[in-house]
């Protein structure tokens, strides 16, 4: 079995192997929605290095008439599981994939050592594992395939939490059965971010779609602490109607210590336009998937990263429902003239015109 | 700013066009008589048909194509809220007034315009199809008229034992009181739908704009556009002869140099004569294509410079020869056509409003043939024929001496032919010396005078005061008369340094430099790639559209012909914007940004 899955490779039939996050990554990468790059590492990688090490049997051990009310005895057992697992060995196939497989994503965004969030996925919705999706591990801002790889093993150690495993033991599950599958995903490093709405906010125009951007990170858009660059894109036409340039005196950038801080924007550069024609085309055509995806108007959050190359650097941050405008009920534009086409030609030339706009 | 335009009572005669009255009837121009309503009216130039000076003759189409559309509004059909619109003549120049209906009538109007409009989008079809047997009738009978010089004698047999009892000096008579008279047909046949088209068109057009109010007009006239449209067949025959040609192998002709040349050389083997065969099918009607906007009598008729349709053939030949496709891609723009309406209904709210939309999208393109199709029937190849039929009258009257060059007769208004004639009939009757000879000379030399004098002086975009803001909606979809236009014109065009508006015409942004041209004569300076700055294009230009970039106009609006040719053709385009010609100069650096109607200088 394959140990690393590519988020555009991804097929129904692999999603237990790569788990939750990883088939979702997956799923909307087919669909058009370009998230960031990136990879699962399968479960058969986990299986395989726990063979190797004999993991199933040092578990038995550590397991073995395990008291789940002495809290002291359940983190001193949990912890010396973890650290057995951060500490083995892989199987060089594995480790060889997984190195292989960063390499690859640091030659596609043009960066020695990538910055990576790496993050533990849980294999299937009704396992308990998946109750605790929220305890396993995110690292963020991981440079270079040691740290990777070192990274991979804390998120598998992640499995045995005391949490975890005391809710395993009370509900009788098999410790050794088990699996996690892990996604290593290029950290963005964004050029300009913002959000996108499937609609004009506005007036509900489900016709638009609506762009705010600005330099940097998202966040200033998002907390509105900058004044971002508008846009107003038709949806099927792909037009681009409003283009309001504004003065962004502020930005939200990276440091050197991997933190965003936000910093005082260049002079000439505020009140340049923070995206050219052809990503604010790539954003729509993003968010015109994401709606159709879903299946209803949508608000999301989208990044021009700085490290992919033109024309795949847009990238889709996170898409959740639009509720404003979702919820109302579109009056009838009919006006009560519906069947009745003379009526509403006589009111057409009755109330003509740029009468009725704006 | 100032908030208005000058009262017609206030503008100067040019310097040498003094007198230049004489040239119209009276009713069309403004006097003391009428000014309390002239002054409380505003007035347009309608530079998207009549950009130039009218010479007598020629103000002929402009009184009997102004005063059809209004008689269609008022007396036929009724339209609620609008009367015709009132045209005067000033300095030569055209001026268009709307004339709104008198609100106490509205409700009577409501009646009976959904009666009778109601009756033409029910039967429309039907009607149509009666339309252009009517057209090509009319068409036929103008054909038929003969204006040649009348006999030494009258025939024997045909005139006078026939007991036809009239001869060729009545036929000469009544044959010009025939043209006349089938030209003010012709334009009672071109309202008779127009208005009504526009209407349906507009109905959909409001419904769109409040269903999603941001929506690009363009959106909606490509939902509403035609695929296949007569309008664009001469420029499609001109391909087709062009791959026949290379097909054939008798391409190498149209190297020969000139038309004479050419055909020199196409008729020294078979297969070159069955170009020339297929030419001339070609050529009847659909060359009948006028390189101006078809409203005067000096723009050049495709059928009649056959240069013209040589150049744009020997174009597309070396086209051809490059590998290039010339088809439309005809399935693709059906295709996009259907994609477009697919996804903004899938985007409509509830079922009904699914119906109501397709149901006025429905009706906009059963009325829209019609819109894109007449002006090829009625200022082309109706025009043409009236063109040539005058000049042979003109002809005519310069072998009796009456005045120098066929042409010389639109310097003559329209009853002045009348006398003319008169003269020309009673003089061969008597028999004696016609007086036209003396009398005609002097007039038609003051008069060519006159018109080169106005022709010098630009005449003022509009008169009077302008409405707080312009609803009329043909106003605006015509001629591409906007509030912003006004204040633009107001503003003396310099609102924004180096930046111009009009309006959004065919979608697209695109840099490169600017060509002006003012005149059919000199498309043949325009360079690949360059931008076209023109007072307003005709549709017979399209076989330059190829090579050209973006277009930009001084007049017309989203519905004009350059715009609907420009929109077919995939060329960004700014119309109405009043000062391009004035404001841009050959060679310089612009960007024409059709989807938001603007172009701005970058040098």
């Amino acid at each position: 079995m394959s140990m690393v899955m590519w988020f555009n490779e991804y097929a129904p039939s692999v999603k237990a192997s790569v788990g939750g996050k990883g088939a979702s990554l997956g799923e909307m990468t087919g669909a058009g929605l370009p998230v960031p790059p990136g990879f699962a590492l399968t479960t058969a990688a986990f299986l395989a290095s726990k063979e190797k090490a004999g993991l199933d049997a040092e578990l038995a051990v550590h397991l073995d008439g395990l008291d789940t009310n002495d809290t002291n005895m359940v983190s001193e057992r949990c912890s010396e599981i973890r650290r057995a697992i951060e500490g083995m060995a892989m199987p060089s196939a594995v480790e060889d994939d997984l190195r292989s497989a960063y390499a690859t994503l640091c030659s596609e965004s043009n960066t020695d050592d990538v910055p990576v969030a790496v993050r533990s996925s849980a294999t299937s919705e009704d396992s308990p594992d998946a109750s605790f999706a929220g305890e396993h591990d995110t690292y963020l801002w991981v440079r270079g395939a040691d740290d990777v790889v070192a990274a991979v093993r804390r998120c598998w150690a992640s499995l045995f939490t005391d949490r975890a495993t005391c809710y395993r033991v009370e509900m009788g599950y098999e410790h050794h059965t088990v699996e996690m599958s892990v996604v290593v995903q290029k950290m963005v490093r964004p050029v300009s971010a913002g959000v996108a709405f499937t609609l004009n906010p506005s007036n509900g125009d489900r016709s638009q779609i609506c762009i705010d951007s600005a330099w940097g990170f998202g966040e200033g858009v998002v907390s509105g602490e900058v004044t971002p660059d508008n846009f107003l894109i038709d949806k099927v036409m792909f037009e681009i109607g409003r283009r309001e340039i504004s003065n962004k005196t502020h930005e939200f950038r990276l440091t050197d210590h991997d933190t965003v801080e936000k910093v005082e924007t260049e002079k000439e550069r505020a009140s340049e336009s923070s995206l050219t024609d052809a990503h604010i085309k790539a954003i729509a055509t993003l968010a015109k998937e994401a709606e159709k995806h879903y299946g209803c108007p949508q608000d999301i959050e989208w990044a021009v990263d700085a490290d992919l190359h033109e024309g795949e650097n847009v990238v889709l941050l996170q898409s959740r429902p639009e509720t404003v405008w979702s919820k109302k009920q579109s009056d009838s534009a009919s006006g009560g003239s519906n069947g009745d086409f003379m009526a509403s030609i006589v009111s057409t030339l009755m109330n003509p015109l740029h009468t009725q706009k704006h | 700013m100032p908030d208005r335009f000058p009262s017609p009572f206030e503008i100067a005669t040019p310097e040498g066009a003094e007198g230049w009255q004489e040239m119209y009837v009276y009713s069309s121009m403004f006097s003391e008589s009428r000014r309390d309503f002239e002054d409380s009216m505003f007035w347009f130039q309608d530079g998207v048909h009549w950009p130039n000076v009218l010479t007598p003759w020629d103000a002929t189409f402009f009184e009997f194509a102004i005063a059809s559309l209004s008689q269609y509004n008022t007396r036929h059909l009724q339209v609620p809220p609008a009367n015709g619109i009132a045209f005067r003549i000033l300095n030569g120049y055209g001026y268009l007034s709307p004339v709104p209906a008198d609100e106490s009538t509205i409700e009577e109007r409501v009646a009976n315009f959904t009666d009778r409009a109601g009756h033409y989008f029910m039967n429309w079809n039907d009607l149509y199809d009666n339309w252009m047997t009517k057209i090509r009738d009319l068409v036929g009978e103008l054909e038929s008229l003969e204006f040649n010089p009348l006999p030494e004698i009258e025939d024997a047999d045909e005139v006078v034992k026939s007991g036809a009892g009239l001869g060729s000096g009545y036929a000469l008579q009544d044959n010009y009181h025939r043209i006349v008279s089938l030209g003010l047909k012709l334009w009672n046949y071109h309202f008779e739908f127009l208005n009504l088209g526009y209407a349906a068109y507009l109905d959909f057009f409001m419904f769109c704009k409040t269903v999603f109010p941001d929506i690009p007009d363009q959106a909606i006239a490509k939902m509403v556009a035609g695929v296949e449209v007569d309008l664009f067949r001469p420029d499609d025959e001109l391909k087709r002869l062009a791959r026949k040609a290379v097909d054939s192998g008798v391409a190498g002709a149209f190297s020969a140099g000139d038309v004479e040349a050419t055909c020199e050389v196409l008729k020294g083997s078979s297969e070159g004569q069955a170009w020339i065969a297929s030419f001339e099918e070609s050529a009847e009607p659909w060359f009948n294509f006028s390189t101006g906007s078809g409203f005067y009598h000096h723009d050049k008729i495709w059928i009649e410079h056959l240069e013209v349709p040589f150049e744009f053939i020997r174009n597309y030949i070396e086209m051809v020869q490059s590998g290039e496709d010339l088809n439309r891609p005809v399935e693709a723009i059906r295709a996009e056509r259907d994609r477009v309406v697919a996804e903004y209904t899938a985007l409509l709210g509830s079922d009904e409003e699914k119906g109501e939309f397709e149901g006025k999208l429905g009706l906009a393109r059963v009325v829209f043939p019609y819109v894109e199709n007449h002006n090829f029937y009625v200022e082309h190849w109706s025009h043409s024929v009236i063109w040539r039929k005058m000049r042979q009258l003109g002809e005519t009257l310069v072998k009796e001496g009456f005045w120098s060059d066929a042409d010389d007769i639109f310097y003559l208004k329209r009853t002045e032919v009348e006398e003319a004639l008169w003269d020309y009939y009673n003089s061969w009757a008597t028999p004696e010396a016609p007086a036209g000879p003396s009398y005609w000379p002097p007039i038609i030399e003051r008069r060519k005078g006159m018109c080169n004098a106005l022709s010098k002086a630009k005449p003022s975009p509009a008169l009077g005061v302008p409405p707080e803001v312009i609803t009329e909606p043909f106003t605006v979809m015509l001629w591409g008369i906007t509030s912003d236009s006004v204040s633009a014109w107001l503003g003396g065009g310099d609102a924004k340094e180096g930046e111009l508006r009009g309006m959004a015409a065919s979608p697209g942004i695109v840099e490169g430099l600017a060509r002006v041209i003012f005149s059919a004569d000199q498309i043949s300076e325009l360079q690949d790639g360059e931008i076209l700055v023109a007072p307003l294009t005709a549709p017979s230009w399209a076989p330059i559209f190829g090579k050209i970039q973006a277009t930009v106009t001084d007049t017309g609006g989203m519905m004009s012909h350059a715009a609907i040719v420009c929109r077919e053709y995939g060329v960004p385009a700014v119309t109405g914007t009043g000062f391009a010609t004035t404001n841009l100069s050959t060679g310089q650096r612009i960007r024409v940004d059709g989807t938001n109607g603007t172009v701005t200088v970058l040098d």
